[in-house]
């Protein structure tokens, strides 16, 4: 959805770029399992965890997102901006 | 006794209908398609797959492995409060639709989701989307109608062309349509301003064209403007319809004239407008079987992906894209149309 909005990236190009990008296989990218796993190893979050308290949700999984993919995210500029970060 | 099929008509009552009825529909719907938007009919492979589709045993029918999309939506983050009575701020409804729902976005909007209402709140409603951003991981969008008739006397600043036009005052209703634009891209592009400094990822012009062609008018000058303003504010132009009503008749963008543009038409316009995402309509007939409706779609709509050059979006809701116009939705025939959807109108999401 990211590369759709910021690179106007149609489905299929976008797949391929996030795949590349987390160095899995397209097969990987859209299976819930493998997902739940590298989302949870790189912190770029995840619908649900256990124990909650170790899961990174929100802003701090933003951030790794917009590094991973070589993305600005809008939210993610503007928090660095107003907690003096940038 | 020859085998019927369960489907359903578009207002989704069930029928049962023959493999030379649901084939005989196929055709009739696709060639409506065709005549009206003078573009090309699938092809027999496609319309046999379609048959697949429509006849596929299962109430519930998925799309091929890897052939996944992503989802957007209009006013999705007040329909757990607004539909289903829930009360929730729209923050947590945000979080719920990620990770309750496994949405792939959301948008914060107004229960009154028009512009002109949401211009005197704006800061407000700019606070609870940066609320929704701090908890969320997926992209948020803000979201709302450009609607035209919004700005219509005795509630707006303009005359009002269904009156107008029906007395005869041709040149007046014109007039009265082009400076409701010019009000209309100032409201929008002011809360664009304010939605983009909170860090929203994206702003929705839902349902453009819902007032006709000055409408559709201003969604790209107002996309235009933001993406040139703020692009770091990504924009999806939602369409009202099938087919932009020429309420003006002479209204242009970008030389083309906007009155009787179908999807493949309006996709070029929010192209050149700066939009990253288009939301594509095809108008659901009630009186006609989901195979009719769901063929004459994906007519419509592969001929848009065909020559889109920006990620298409279809918009299978109520009454829209072969989902029937009914309040609670049948997993049958929606899962049906999703699949058709993706699967032969190469659409890149939902």
């Amino acid at each position: 959805m990211r590369l759709q909005l910021d690179k106007k990236m149609k489905i299929n190009e976008a797949k391929e770029y996030v795949a590349r990008k987390l160095n899995i296989t397209l097969e990987e990218l859209v299976d819930v399992v493998t997902m739940s796993e590298l989302r949870e190893e790189r912190g770029i979050g995840l619908a649900h965890v256990e124990p909650n308290a170790e899961a990174n949700m929100g802003m701090e999984a933003k951030f790794r997102i917009a590094e991973i993919l070589d993305i600005e995210i809008n939210s993610v500029e503007k928090f660095k901006k107003r907690a003096g970060l940038k | 006794m020859e085998k019927k099929y369960f489907t359903r008509m578009g207002d989704g009552s069930i029928v049962h209908m023959t493999e030379q009825e649901i084939k005989a529909d196929i055709q009739l719907g696709m060639a409506d398609a065709v005549m009206r938007g003078k573009i090309n009919p699938l092809s027999e492979e496609e319309t046999q797959k379609l048959y697949d589709i429509v006849t596929m045993s299962g109430i519930i029918v998925g799309v091929e492995p890897g052939m996944q999309v992503v989802s957007s939506n209009d006013s999705g983050s007040d329909k757990i409060s607004t539909k289903c009575g829930i009360p929730v701020t729209r923050d947590i409804n945000a979080m719920i639709h990620e990770r309750v729902l496994g949405a792939d976005s959301v948008d914060i909007g107004n229960s009154d989701y028009n512009y002109k209402t949401v211009k005197g709140i704006a800061k407000r409603e700019a606070t609870i989307l940066k609320q929704a951003l701090r908890n969320t991981t997926m992209p948020l969008f803000y979201g709302a109608m450009t609607n035209l008739g919004f700005y219509t006397k005795p509630d707006g600043p303009v005359d009002n062309w269904a009156v107008l036009l029906p007395e005869g005052k041709i040149k007046e209703a014109l007039q009265a349509q082009e400076d409701a634009v010019v009000h209309a891209v100032k409201d929008v592009t002011f809360v664009a301003k304010q939605m983009a400094d909170v860090g929203a990822d994206a702003f929705m012009l839902d349902t453009s064209g819902a007032a006709g062609d000055a409408d559709f008018l201003a969604a790209l000058l107002a996309c235009e403007e933001i993406t040139k303003k703020h692009p770091e504010l990504k924009v999806e132009i939602g369409a009202a319809g099938e087919f932009v009503l020429g309420m003006h008749g002479k209204l242009k963008y970008d030389g083309q004239r906007i009155a009787g543009a179908y999807p493949h038409k309006q996709v070029k316009l929010v192209e050149k407008a700066g939009a990253s995402i288009f939301g594509a309509v095809v108008n659901t007939n009630c009186n006609m079987s989901f195979p009719w409706n769901i063929a004459r779609v994906c007519t419509f709509i592969k001929a848009c992906t065909d020559v889109a050059e920006i990620p298409v979006h279809a918009n299978a809701g109520m009454g829209v894209c072969g989902i029937p116009m009914c309040e609670n939705l049948p997993a049958d025939v929606c899962s049906r149309a999703d699949k058709a959807l993706i699967e032969i109108g190469k659409v890149d999401g939902l």
